[in-house]
């Protein structure tokens, strides 16, 4: 065994042959992972859908509620975080130590950058619940139906649940990159990552912006909807 | 019998000797085995977690059928009885059935039978029982604290609004359970897709390989479904959300969707296992590659397949539109038509086979009856007019049980008696392991085929009580299920009493083909001794080289490649 391990290379985990076995078997893993979150979020949308078919009027009520500006500035805060993200990635690949900056630091520089923007979406969308806690518009806390015109009123409480649940999984989402991306930032400063050797970084690249790419979804979903269409009152 | 002269070794050499270096005495203390990494090991641990659930729920199945001697519920209250039928089927679908085979003879086995060192995610193998722990743990405090009473289909929107029971606990519970699941199926998946040794191309996989490739893509594209619909439920019951909530507009049937499209696809999840375990048994003891070998691997992809697009015909009577429930009732035709491909290759695998009436092949057998019995009163299930009568009757309840019990179970215990010499080192065979197979079959059959019966004359599930005129079936139902328990308790007794006493059993004792078998056993902690190289096709009993003129005794199934080192 020992003479096994001694000529195992280092970086590579010993069920692996080559680096590239173990790079095809991370991102395979990977994109396998997030067709399972394609799914997960899938049944929150096939709700969606469902209610959207039903009780069309009370949807839009219930997104005219929404503050357009708001979301479509939150949208351009993530993709932003998305460029940050490509930058972590493309540093980890490139091996580039430009400026006089250690690979790592590179890495931390793009992971910092998503963080940040991250953290400013987090809390625009902090201060968007509240405003629904304040406006009654919180299901299940003494909800108000905004609207009385349409057909079914209390569906809007539907949309609200729609809206809460799945802002809320993205939101969540979110969180959970940001802890991993906590844990990343040391270990990619001590030089984890290497040009060789950073399946880690791209996987969760690719994490970072299936999230992304769930909010594309939710903000057309549940802000744009009532756009075009006259105002309910 | 011929079951004693062929367990001998091949060749006539001595008896094999246990090898001194294995996965098991490779380190020692509880912490070797609660942070392994080694996919052997963590087999070892779900089947020890496993076991006590299958356990727990057949005590729940016991009382069920204690309740169901006589015609007045005397035992229960009704609302004590919705707990221990719900209880019953929570653990043994999430916490037995769904994880039996593939977390443990699946986690054993795919990287022996394709020549890997480990699955490609040995610490994601971890994590996954550990998830399963998690969410049996919650489970298992909300059983102690009350049990939850909405049936293991938590419809709404009884479990979401008028259930007084720990349905909350119990959603996440399971929810997190849904991890282990999908933490075994990616790993599962990227093992086939990149561990293979040299030569094992798609086409020399075992179909017990196959079948399991099947199962991870319903395990990874199915469990998140449930996940979702069952954290909806949480939510609605956490923070008063109004997903389902009719007082609003909200639509419970929406939730039957969602939670059948996972469901449906969970029952394949725990025969297709099975399934694959039962063509290794059958290939091993007629001594015949499997009949139409690619038509039974492809057959595994298309119940997968298939089997997620046919969940409404659980919802035949619950609003469904009629043309829905039209294309739904053919697609179930059509989900059949893979399965009896199995079945049939399987039946032409026998025809003029070598046929060794060992424990394993006892099961399999069984499962191979049974099985088809379960399938095809699912037909009748699947047909518009016959299920508006038999809906929600005993007839569902033995029919499921067929396929839950008859196929997924006796294939799973096909499959640890099949290759516990190979995880052990030592034989279980003889008389006792006869007898269970023979007790489980009769028993099962004993419990289940008097509940068809029940259901066609109209006795709804999930009663407490029943007209004294279904008591002589109820009383044969309950007798069957005595004598399946004892047929159940057996494997307990005699396969810890060979882990001490049994015969050594050498690398094969079965005289079975495949990479598996021709590693130490049990395995060293690597498994191979060096990278094993595929030459041979599956199932190859007759080697090329080998002369038929030469001799008329078999050889010892597959060779590797001569290992150099």
């Amino acid at each position: 065994m020992s003479s096994e391990a001694a000529a195992h290379p280092k970086g590579l985990a010993h069920h692996f042959e080559t680096f590239e076995q173990q790079k095809e078997s991370s991102f395979l893993g990977m994109w396998l992972f997030i067709c399972q979150e394609v799914m997960f979020f899938g049944g929150a949308f096939a709700a969606y859908v469902n209610y959207r078919v039903m009780y069309p009027d009370a949807m839009i009520a219930g997104s005219q509620q929404l503050n357009v500006t708001i979301g479509a500035a939150n949208t351009l805060v993530l993709l932003c975080s998305s460029f940050t993200m490509v930058y972590a990635v493309w540093a980890a690949q490139s091996g580039t130590t430009k400026w006089g900056w250690s690979n790592g630091r590179h890495i931390v520089l793009g992971l910092v950058g998503t963080l940040f923007f991250g953290s400013i979406f987090l809390i625009v969308k902090y201060f968007e619940y509240g405003e629904k806690f304040a406006h009654h518009l919180v299901p299940g806390h003494g909800f108000v139906p905004p609207v009385t015109s349409i057909d079914n009123p209390a569906a809007t409480e539907i949309f609200f649940s729609l809206y809460f649940g799945m802002t809320g999984l993205h939101a969540l989402h979110m969180v959970v990159g940001m802890a991993i991306m906590l844990v990343m930032i040391p270990l990619a400063l001590k030089g984890k990552w290497d040009r060789n050797n950073h399946n880690f970084v791209e996987g969760f690249g690719l994490y970072w912006h299936f999230v992304d790419i769930v909010w594309i979804f939710l903000f057309p979903f549940l802000y744009l909807i009532g756009e075009s269409v006259q105002k309910f009152t | 019998m011929s079951t004693t002269n062929q367990i001998q070794n091949p060749d006539g050499s001595p008896e094999p000797e246990f090898p001194k270096e294995h996965y098991l005495n490779a380190s020692h203390g509880l912490k070797s085995w609660l942070l392994t990494t080694d996919h052997k090991r963590i087999c070892i641990l779900y089947l020890v977690s496993i076991s006590f659930f299958f356990a727990l729920g057949g005590i729940y199945a016991g009382l069920i059928r204690l309740e169901l001697v006589t015609p007045a519920g005397d035992l229960f209250q009704p609302d004590t009885y919705n707990r221990v039928f719900t209880m019953h089927a929570i653990l043994m679908i999430f916490f037995f059935l769904i994880p039996s085979i593939p977390a443990t003879l699946g986690n054993f086995l795919i990287p022996l039978m394709i020549g890997a060192k480990d699955v490609a995610f040995p610490k994601l193998n971890l994590a996954s029982w550990y998830m399963y722990v998690i969410g049996a743990s919650l489970t298992l405090f909300a059983l102690v604290t009350g049990g939850v009473d909405t049936g293991w289909t938590f419809y709404t929107p009884f479990s979401t609004t008028y259930s007084n029971t720990f349905v909350t606990t119990v959603a996440i519970g399971i929810f997190i359970n849904g991890f282990s699941s999908i933490f075994t199926g990616v790993n599962f998946l990227v093992t086939i897709h990149r561990m293979r040794a040299p030569g094992m191309t798609w086409f020399r996989l075992p179909l017990f390989i196959w079948s399991h490739y099947a199962t991870s893509l319903i395990m990874v594209l199915g469990t998140p479904v449930i996940a979702i619909t069952l954290l909806l439920v949480g939510f609605e019951r956490m923070f008063g959300f109004g997903f389902f909530d009719p007082a609003l507009g909200g639509d419970p049937v929406l939730f039957q969707h969602l939670f059948w499209f996972y469901s449906h696809p969970a029952v394949y999840i725990m025969i297709l296992p099975s399934m694959g375990v039962i063509s290794e048994i059958i290939a091993a003891f007629t001594r015949k590659a499997i009949f139409g070998y690619k038509f039974v691997a492809f057959s595994s992809m298309g119940i997968a397949i298939i089997g997620f697009l046919v969940w409404g015909h659980h919802l035949f009577l619950s609003s469904q539109s009629v043309w829905a429930g039209l294309i739904f009732s053919f697609l179930t035709m059509l989900v059949a038509v893979p399965s009896a491909v199995k079945v049939f290759n399987w039946s032409a695998t026998l025809y003029k086979g070598s046929i060794d009436y060992t424990t394993p092949m006892f099961y399999a057998l069984g499962f191979l009856g049974l099985f088809t019995i379960g399938g095809l009163t699912g037909l009748m299930l699947g047909t518009l007019g016959l299920d508006i009568h038999m809906h929600d009757t005993y007839f569902v309840v033995a029919h499921f049980h067929y396929i839950m019990v008859g196929g997924a179970i006796m294939g799973y215990l096909g499959g640890v008696h099949f290759y516990w010499p190979k995880i052990t080192g030592r034989l279980a065979r003889g008389f006792w392991p006869h007898m269970s197979a023979l007790l489980i079959f009769v028993g099962f059959n004993l419990t289940f085929f008097p509940q068809f019966i029940l259901g066609y004359l109209g006795m709804p599930r999930r009663y407490h009580a029943y007209p004294d005129e279904f008591q002589v079936l109820h009383v044969l139902s309950t007798a069957g299920a005595t004598v399946l328990a004892l047929g159940y308790m057996l494997p307990g007794f005699y396969l810890l009493w060979s882990l001490k006493y049994g015969k050594v059993a050498g690398n094969n004792p079965w005289k079975a083909a495949g990479l598996e078998w021709t590693t130490t056993s049990p395995p060293s902690l690597h498994n191979f001794e060096s990278m094993p190289v595929v030459d041979f096709e599956p199932y190859e009993f007759y080697p090329p080289q080998y002369d038929s003129a030469e001799a008329a005794e078999p050889v010892t199934g597959a060779e590797p490649a001569p290992s150099t080192t």
